[in-house]
């Protein structure tokens, strides 16, 4: 296991770095430092003095790779790669374009970007699996039939469309919850009711389906005949061994997004207005930020890799033929 | 005095369309290729919405002939034209076009959203809802004469459809009988329409659906270009109007970005399954590293780079179309770029299951190539994957579209597009009374468009996945 475990970190720092290539490549060689100073200045104010001072005032005033002002090590140590990148690995993140410091921003966004995914979560991922398993209990029946439908439909619906529609609904109609805003603290469950009922429904119709295709495949196999055969009852062969054995490809894609939760959802945060690490990430892009932006890709990148190990961790847990040797 | 104009993304369509036509033509005789679309065509699900598609894809190409007109000639110099690209589409809805208000007008209203001081009939100044200039324009006494007015022509446009329709599907029945669609009729029955409208099944199913396209037309043609059928905008341009020209965009996202993503999935995911050892390993670290960035952020920061690059060489689009034109295909080839992993992991898998069969076994034994073994005998073995994944993705790109460019790294602000149609409606949702029907129609038009692709490829899925035949 502890091998393992050391393999697999090994294995990440090549993919790491190729994001960070990557990244590095995006924003610093086609899209230069210079081109980034005229955005910040606007228009009017460019001039050669201008753009050289913003460069060294945000620290991007150095070469890409190769520094051939300096000596020794500093060479290749004192380069806009190495400070803008390469720190990353360390969880550097270095201050954004407006002079924040960005660990001090993720720091405190993420526990309301987590309030809302991780809610979102564990009540999506119970009800889209009831659905599909209800479902399938029916299979063959109208009611499966309808479900299948309305499936296609709330899927064929635009993700903009929940948002809005809930919004306008239970917010501005019904008055239930404030339509958008947050607080901290105990206080917070009336700004996150909706967003986590929006983001369940919005994703219902794609998942269940999903999950109903999944237990159909593992129906057909012979050691579900063979536990009807020895007499179990529909529920017991449902929920003991289908459920159970469809645990593996449950598992392999939700245990991978667990991690990226912290980071939230870039469109539900800026609708409802969470002050979480998604809203945080879509208003550097809209400004054109693009060190947050950079965190935020390797951040994502690193917690992404992250979840690809828990998951297969978690198979040696629900499956006791997996070993990670 | 028009010329034609060949935006970049025309050409690719025209491209893609010669493409689609050409192995349709290869494949007509190919029994076990035609097979299965003739399953597809022949399920009541596969053929109404394949209609549908068609409409929404006619649509869509009439949007891409492009053209601009030629100013008047000024003597002593060069024919001019004018800077404003125009496409088939726009020809064709001139009246739609050309009808402006001045703000927000609800759907079917004869008066502006907003009050506005005009003077009274005895003079004086007063407050009220001034009349459009064009929606309704034509009644005289608007309370009395506007219900008859919309019945009389709705009625007539859908009289009209239904018209249309008799003529058209018997003809188009007789047309292709024997073929891809077998009529029910028999010789004992007189009219050629009783029959397949009783018997259910696949003839019923595209009348009907023919029917309420005719009628739909119909209805709308009539009543368009006297009334605002689904209201106006901020700035008082049709709502229809924006909704059909958005269109283009979204099936072009959807188009396009396969017509990117193809060439990397193909080659990467095939040659990874079939070399294997460290071409394999290389590949999946490429894949692994494209997909552990989360995918709207690479997209955003990709978009954002082109953005800045675009407007750093602002010189080299002559008109506002071109510019717009090069940002949709920039986007189309970012999402193109970052979406292959997933088909590539398919392929793969595929190709590394073929390798070991018997009839790839034998053509090594016998000396052919890797090159031939791909293209003659791993190619066409998983074209099913490819064609299914495809036709799925499609309407996930559609629904892309318009999330993407609420985020602002979707197409260009100036392009028509259902993402722009929401992101400048959804904060009037707190109007009073609300502004819902700018919404509404883009909402509608990519629901009926990505209902009927998911639907789509179901019957696709179906029809060309060996695992899915016999479950159902």
């Amino acid at each position: 296991m502890l091998n393992y475990l050391i393999r697999r970190v090994l294995y990440a720092i090549p993919i790491l770095l190729g994001v960070n290539l990557l990244t590095f490549a995006l924003f610093f060689m086609v899209n230069t430092p210079d081109d980034m100073a005229r955005i910040h200045l606007g228009a009017k104010h460019v001039t050669a003095d201008a753009i050289s001072r913003w460069k060294s005032e945000h620290g991007y005033d150095k070469p890409l790779f190769f520094n051939d002002a300096a000596t020794g090590v500093a060479k290749a140590a004192d380069t806009l790669f190495v400070e803008k990148s390469l720190k990353l690995f360390a969880l550097d993140f270095g201050a954004a374009d407006d002079g924040r410091d960005i660990a001090r921003e993720i720091k405190t966004r993420m526990w309301p970007s987590l309030a809302i995914a991780l809610p979102t979560f564990l009540i999506g991922l119970l009800a889209y699996i009831s659905f599909a398993l209800l479902l399938v209990f029916f299979r063959g029946t109208r009611l499966d039939t309808a479900g299948v439908v309305l499936c296609v439909a709330l899927m064929s619906i635009s993700g903009l469309f929940y948002v809005i529609g809930g919004q306008y609904l239970m917010g501005k109609l019904w008055h239930w919850f404030p339509i958008s805003g947050y607080q901290p603290g105990l206080d917070a469950w009336k700004f996150l009711l909706m967003p986590v009922l929006v983001s369940v429904v919005a994703s219902i119709g794609d998942s269940s389906r999903f999950y109903r295709a999944l237990f159909y495949e593992e129906i057909a196999k012979d050691y579900v005949r063979t536990a009807r055969a020895k007499g179990l009852s529909e529920l017991r062969v449902l929920f003991r061994h289908v459920l159970g054995n469809a645990m593996i490809p449950i598992l392999t894609g939700v245990v991978v997004v667990l991690p990226r939760l912290f980071m939230g959802s870039l469109i539900i945060e800026s609708f409802f207005g969470i002050p979480g690490l998604g809203s945080y990430t879509i208003d550097a892009i809209q400004a054109q930020d693009f060190a947050i932006v950079r965190s935020m890709v390797f951040l994502g990148s690193l917690l992404y890799i992250f979840g690809l190990v828990l998951t297969d961790i978690s198979y040696t847990l629900v499956d006791p033929r997996v070993r990670l040797e | 005095m028009i010329k034609p104009v060949l935006l970049w993304s025309d050409a690719l369509i025209l491209l893609l369309l010669w493409s689609v036509v050409g192995l349709v033509w290869l494949a007509r005789n190919n029994e076990a290729l035609r097979g299965p679309w003739r399953q597809v065509m022949r399920n009541p699900v596969g053929a109404g919405t394949a209609l549908i598609l068609a409409v929404y894809v006619g649509i869509g190409l009439l949007d891409s002939l492009h053209y601009v007109e030629r100013l008047p000639d000024q003597p002593g110099r060069e024919a001019q034209y004018s800077g404003e690209v125009r496409s088939a589409l726009d020809w064709v809805l001139t009246p739609l076009r050309e009808n402006v208000e001045k703000t927000y007008s609800a759907p079917f209203a004869i008066q502006l959203y907003a009050k506005e001081t005009m003077k009274g009939p005895e003079g004086g100044e007063i407050r009220d809802f001034p009349r459009l200039k064009h929606g309704g324009a034509h009644l005289a006494d608007a309370d009395k004469d506007f219900w008859p007015d919309v019945l009389l022509r709705g009625g007539l446009g859908m009289l009209g459809g239904l018209v249309l329709w008799l003529v058209v599907f018997p003809l188009w029945q007789r047309g292709s009988e024997g073929d891809l669609v077998a009529p029910v009729v028999s010789a004992k029955n007189k009219s050629p329409l009783t029959p397949l409208l009783e018997r259910g099944g696949l003839a019923s199913a595209f009348a009907w659906t023919l029917l309420a396209i005719l009628l739909l037309a119909g209805l709308l043609v009539a009543l368009a270009p006297y009334y605002h059928v689904l209201g106006t905008d901020k700035v008082g341009q049709d709502v229809l109007y924006l909704s059909l020209k958005s269109i283009r965009t979204g099936l072009l996202i959807g188009s396009l970005t396969t017509l990117v993503m193809l060439p990397f999935a193909l080659s990467l995911g095939i040659a990874a399954g079939y070399f294997g050892g460290r071409i394999d390993d290389v590949i999946q670290y490429l894949y692994t590293t494209l997909n552990s960035i989360p995918g709207v952020l690479l997209i955003a920061a990709a978009v954002l780079v082109v953005q800045v690059q675009i407007e750093a060489h602002a010189e080299l689009f002559n008109t506002a179309a071109a510019r717009s034109d090069v940002r949709l295909l920039a986007l189309c080839g970012i999402l193109g770029v970052t979406g292959w992993t997933g088909l590539a992991r398919l392929l793969r898998a595929e190709a590394l299951k073929l390798r070991e069969l018997e009839f790839v076994q034998a053509a090594r034994a016998f000396g052919v190539g890797h090159g031939r073994i791909l293209l003659r005998h791993l190619l066409p073995n998983v074209m099913h994957l490819v064609l299914i994944t495809v036709v799925l993705d499609f309407s996930g790109l559609v629904l892309a579209e318009a999330v993407l460019s609420y985020v602002g790294v979707g197409v260009d602000p100036g392009m028509i597009s259902f993402g722009n149609m929401i992101n400048g409606a959804r904060l009037e949702l707190a109007r009073e009374p609300v502004v819902w029907w700018q919404l509404a129609a883009a909402f509608l038009f990519m629901f009926v468009l990505v209902l009927a692709a998911n639907l789509f490829a179901d019957q696709v899925r179906e029809a060309l996945d060996p695992k899915s035949s016999g479950r159902k």
